[in-house]
């Protein structure tokens, strides 16, 4: 009841050529609310695999994954879609901004989306959180990566998801600019109580969270609470 | 639930790109402002031509024949009434003597008010009210202009002569290609020298009236029509006039309808090519968009919404542009026209061609736009994922393609003279766009089986573009190939056509023709032909007569019972002579040169064609009808004529010794070699003998290159639409493809390529396409040209191999030089810049 996503099973297979190719075996674990995550593990081993399984991007081979108490795999594109809208906020390695919009519309988008009332007010509201209150109408070509990322910061907790979902945040960053990220995702996610699934190669960073859920070749090797 | 945020998205996701999008959605501007310009026009036409229905005929009816009215004939007319005035129409030489020209023209004696409807339009003005009364001419404007005649000056037909009135400028009931056919002269019927319609017959009486009691004619011809058809008499009515004007020009409307269509489509093929590059470069966004929470309708919307947007605007545009086109349609048209028609706006046709190009572009962008559902969020992720490149997979890409093949051929269906036409049409289109596509779809397998990779890198480089991901090879395949094909067609069409009448130029064939010779003038008139010093080429006796009998069985009888065809019924001039022509040879029985003098029957030569509509073969017997003498004969052998051969060429041919005592008249066939030789041949024989008619060819030919370049600039400026937009795609497809090379323009830049490296590697991957589109369209214009003169022509094939060169260094000049003018800014831009900021 208390868990935010549950895992079950999960198997995720390639076709390569003629070859099989398993990326994900037999994987199963749960998340409770508010709880955080870090998954670990060499390059290659299925980390994003089992993010974009876990956000409902992609489909399983065999296994199941709810979200938010729904069964992912019995649920259309678009009810995914809504149900991401909904529930999930991302954070991705290459920010992913849409270039034609400003800072502000791409914050807004999610809200948007959604049909909520007054999405201006909050999306200016948590670009000023990440310090960016002056670059509002600033287009994405116009922010350093460090500042991309922080817009893309706000607009995963635009609509107070329930579940973050994030794919090596600082991968694309310097060391100082990755410090300060991490820092702000931190910061609003223990304010706003998200749960956090945090995708990463950084030691540091994992050890921020209450968990660490470790992948090799596609198996959970060790599921480990770093604080009591 | 049509949520605000599409359009919002739409809005914000078009920024940086609408002026690259206005230009690919520009290629439908072109063809819209056809389409609105062509039935704009067209539906204005139509209302006039309902409106002065009555100036078309210039009466309320009018009764023809092919000789003067009998006594019953005579009292029907006196017992129907109303008001009415006569014409007698031949042909006769016309001879102005200020400046000793002559010409063949169609004299048309009046006596009566003709026309009753509509009005005369002369020069000076006053000719048009007192000409009938003063006994003067009115001449054909082209005339008069040609041999600088004046108002006041006179002309000689026959034996009389009268002042010239004034210039025709318009005529009720009369367009300006029948000038061209055979310029006119009016005159008034009172001072007509009679001893013009004494021989030959080919004058035509015609009765015009104008009723005033609100008679309704329709049933008048109805209650009489068995007795007209008794009589040999024609009749036409207002209805009747309307109609035919009607239909002729609905089927030249629908042609040029199909022509601007034509461009439509085209620019619908941009559209598709456009909006398939757009969507590629919007990838990323739409994977964001769905990993945020998008639905898969949502995202469609907010890219279908953009190309709706601009498909009306430039439909709009288009519309306007087709508005302002609207009064140059007349320019170009006016000669076939045979009224006025004032410039108006017609709001259906402008509604009808804004949807349209609303439609024809959302229809063709949904092509590319369907694929935008199946694009997977998980894009976010990894740059890997494949997106389906197999459209052809996806139901809902059938059904636009359904869609898009039941609208064109509903289109063509509605606009062609039958569904089958029609049919052709959209055949012949799938085969031009189907030959192209594959031609593209080979260029692309065969670069890339064949690659030359131990040819210079800029050479590789060049090739390699051609199949690389986002290549335009498709798009400009299509629309380069499309513009050679239809430049293609048209100049081979001329060329065919042209070719014929240079034959007749080149050889030793006649090029004069003197006719209407009596038999007591022939010999001082070929004394007068070899005193010039010119050859007598032909010189044949001609008999007029009508089909008495066929098999026994009288025409009259086949009247009575409609049996009988316009074979049967119509005159027919033969010759007699113990020879074949070289335009002849018999394809069946025996030609027999001489009659046999012991024999009572003839044995005549027949065409084959006319052989068939009398139904008739060798050993069948026709009995002749000569001024009240009954020849009988038989068929004794068919023959096959070509017809297009300049010189003397007869349905029927009688042998040597049967007609030789019949009233007749001689036509002499010569040749000169200039105008001055022929003006002088005119004059020497005019002089002595003025009811001899004589025809100078080389005038006929110009007369007929007249003709012919008015209908090809008519068909030239309805191609101008689909070639502009075939630039307009080219331009397009050329800037898309640079738009995605900028990059990597840039890149190689960046790596040390110099500016000249760069445009060289764009200037073999544009010669590419250019020449093989070129070679593609041109070889589908060489088979519709061959279809062109095989079956609409009925000539041999002429390929213009000049133009055929010409256009095919041309195109892939022109796309060449397109492509690297629309280039010239990258180079200029700085890498960190482009690298940065393109997206
Ligand atoms: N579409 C695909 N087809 C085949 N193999 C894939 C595909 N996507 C990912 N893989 C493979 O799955 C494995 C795990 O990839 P990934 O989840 O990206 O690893 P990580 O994020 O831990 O580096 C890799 O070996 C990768 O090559
Ligand atoms: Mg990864």
């Amino acid at each position: 009841m208390a868990s935010i996503l549950s895992v079950r099973n999960l198997t995720k297979t390639y076709q390569s050529g003629n070859r099989l190719l398993t990326v994900l075996h037999d994987v199963s674990f749960d998340l409770r609310r508010g709880e955080t995550c870090a998954v670990v593990g060499p390059s290659g081993s299925g980390k994003t695999t089992l993010l974009g399984l876990c956000a409902g991007l992609d489909r399983a081979t065999s296994g199941s994954v709810d979200l938010s108490g729904e069964r992912l795999g019995a649920m259309s594109e678009d009810a995914l879609a809504r149900l991401r809208n909904r529930e999930v906020g991302f954070i991705f390695q290459t920010f992913q901004l849409i270039p034609t919009l400003t800072a502000l519309e791409n914050v807004m988008v999610p809200a948007e989306l959604r049909g909520q009332k007054g999405p201006r007010e909050r999306a200016s509201e948590l670009l000023d959180q990440v310090g960016l209150g002056e670059r509002m109408s600033h287009y994405p070509a116009q922010l350093s990566g460090g500042e991309q990322q922080r817009v893309s910061i706000a607009r995963a907790f635009v609509n107070r998801p329930a579940m973050l979902f994030a794919d090596e945040p600082t991968g694309n960053l310097d060391t100082d600019t990755g410090a300060t990220i991490e820092e702000l995702v931190f910061e609003i996610n223990e304010t706003a109580g998200t749960a956090l699934l945090l995708v990463t190669h950084n030691h540091e960073l994992a050890q921020r969270t209450g968990r660490i859920i470790r992948l090799r070749g596609g198996n959970i090797v060790s599921d480990t609470l770093t604080r009591a | 639930m049509p949520n605000p945020w599409i359009f919002r998205m739409a809005w914000r996701d078009s920024r940086g790109s609408r002026r690259q999008l206005a230009l690919f959605l520009s290629s439908m501007i072109v063809g819209v402002a056809a389409l609105v310009a062509i039935s704009s026009f067209g539906s204005n036409l139509r209302k006039v031509v309902d409106d002065e229905s009555k100036t078309l005929l210039g009466a309320d009816l009018v009764f023809e024949s092919g000789r003067p009215f009998g006594e019953t004939m005579e009292a029907a007319i006196d017992s129907i009434g109303g008001a009415q005035s006569r014409l007698i129409s031949f042909p006769s030489m016309a001879w102005f003597p200020a400046g000793e020209q002559s010409r063949l023209m169609t004299v048309r004696a009046v006596e009566g008010k003709f026309p009753f409807y509509g009005d005369i339009e002369t020069t000076p003005a006053s000719a048009a009210d007192g000409w009938l009364a003063d006994g003067g001419a009115l001449v054909d404007a082209a005339v008069m202009r040609l041999f600088n005649v004046q108002p006041g000056d006179s002309v000689r037909i026959g034996r009389y002569f009268y002042p010239v009135a004034g210039r025709i400028d318009r005529m009720p009931s009369e367009n300006q290609m029948m000038s061209f056919f055979s310029p006119r002269v009016y005159i008034p019927a009172a001072r007509l020298d009679s001893t013009l319609l004494s021989r030959g017959s080919q004058a035509d009486y015609e009765l015009a009236f104008r009723f005033d009691d609100g008679r309704d004619v329709e049933a008048l011809v109805e209650n009489i029509g068995l007795f007209l058809r008794e009589e040999e008499v024609r009749y036409d009515t207002v209805e009747e006039v309307r109609e035919s004007w009607d239909e002729g020009l609905t089927n030249l409307y629908r042609f040029l309808n199909v022509v601007a269509f034509v461009a439509v489509l085209l620019g619908g093929i941009g559209v598709a090519g456009a909006i398939h590059v757009y969507v590629r470069r919007r990838l990323a966004t739409i994977a964001v968009l769905r990993c945020l929470g998008a639905g898969t309708r949502q995202t469609f919307s907010v890219y279908a919404v953009q190309t709706i947007a601009m498909g009306l605007a430039s439909s709009v545009t288009g519309a306007m542009l087709g508005i302002g086109v609207q009064m140059l349609v007349p320019v170009a048209l006016s000669d076939f026209l045979p009224v006025d028609v004032p410039f108006m706006v017609s709001w259906g046709s402008l509604g009808a061609g804004m949807t349209l190009g609303v439609g024809v572009t959302a229809a063709f962008a949904l092509f590319p736009l369907v694929s935008i559902r199946r694009i997977s969020p998980l894009l976010t992720l990894r740059s890997t994922v494949e997106i389906g490149q197999t459209s052809l997979k996806d139901p809902l890409w059938w059904i636009v393609f359904g869609v898009v093949a039941t609208g064109i051929t509903t289109f063509s269906v509605a606009n062609a003279p039958s569904p089958g036409i029609g049919l052709g049409y959209v055949v012949a289109l799938t085969a031009v766009f189907g030959t192209l596509l594959v031609t593209a779809k080979g260029i692309i397998w065969a670069a890339r089986r064949f690659f030359p990779s131990r040819w210079s890198y800029i050479w590789r480089q060049g090739l390699a573009n051609l199949f690389r991901p986002d290549n335009q090879t498709n798009t400009l395949i299509l629309s380069l190939g499309l513009g050679a094909f239809i430049i293609g067609t048209l100049f081979g069409i001329q060329r065919t056509l042209l070719a014929q009448l240079e034959v007749s130029e080149a050889r030793q064939l006649p090029n004069i023709v003197l006719f209407d010779i009596q038999p007591d003038e022939i010999d001082p008139v070929t004394r007068i032909v070899q005193g010039k010093e010119l050859p007598v080429l032909d010189s044949v006796p001609i008999v007029s007569m009508r089909l008495a009998s066929v098999n026994g069985r009288t025409v009259s009888a086949m009247r009575a019972d409609s049996t009988a065809t316009w074979a049967h019924r119509r005159e027919y001039r033969v010759t007699y002579r113990d020879y074949l022509t070289e335009s002849e040879k018999v394809v069946e029985g025996v030609f027999i040169g001489e009659a046999d003098p012991n024999d009572p029957v003839a044995p005549v030569s027949l065409d084959q064609d006319i052989a068939r509509d009398l139904d008739v073969g060798i050993g069948d017997s026709l009995t002749f009808n000569v001024q009240g003498q009954l020849i009988p004969t038989r068929v004794a052998s068919l023959r096959e004529v070509e017809w297009r051969r300049m010189g003397t060429n007869f349905f029927v041919v009688f042998p040597a010794g049967v007609l030789e005592n019949i009233p007749r008249f001689y036509v002499l066939l010569s040749r000169t070699e200039n105008g001055e030789q022929a003006a002088g041949l005119q004059r020497a024989v005019l002089g002595g003998y003025p009811s001899v008619s004589v025809i100078d060819l080389s005038l006929v030919l110009s007369t007929f290159d007249t003709i012919f370049s008015r209908i090809s600039f008519v068909v030239r400026f309805m191609a101008s639409f689909s070639i502009l937009t075939g630039v307009i795609v080219l331009i397009g497809a050329v800037v898309v493809s640079r738009v995605q090379r900028r990059r990597e323009s840039v890149l190689l830049k960046t790596l040390g390529a110099s500016q000249s490296e760069v445009l060289r590697i764009m200037t073999v991957e544009y010669l590419f396409l250019g020449f093989f589109a070129a070679l593609t369209g041109l070889a589908l214009s060489f088979a519709s040209v061959w279809a062109f003169s095989a079956f609409v022509f009925d000539t041999s094939f002429r390929p213009d191999v000049v133009a055929t060169l010409v256009l095919l260094g041309a195109v892939p000049f022109l796309t060449v030089a397109i492509g690297l003018v629309n280039s010239r800014g990258i180079y200029r831009r700085s890498p960190l810049d482009v690298l940065r900021t393109d997206m």
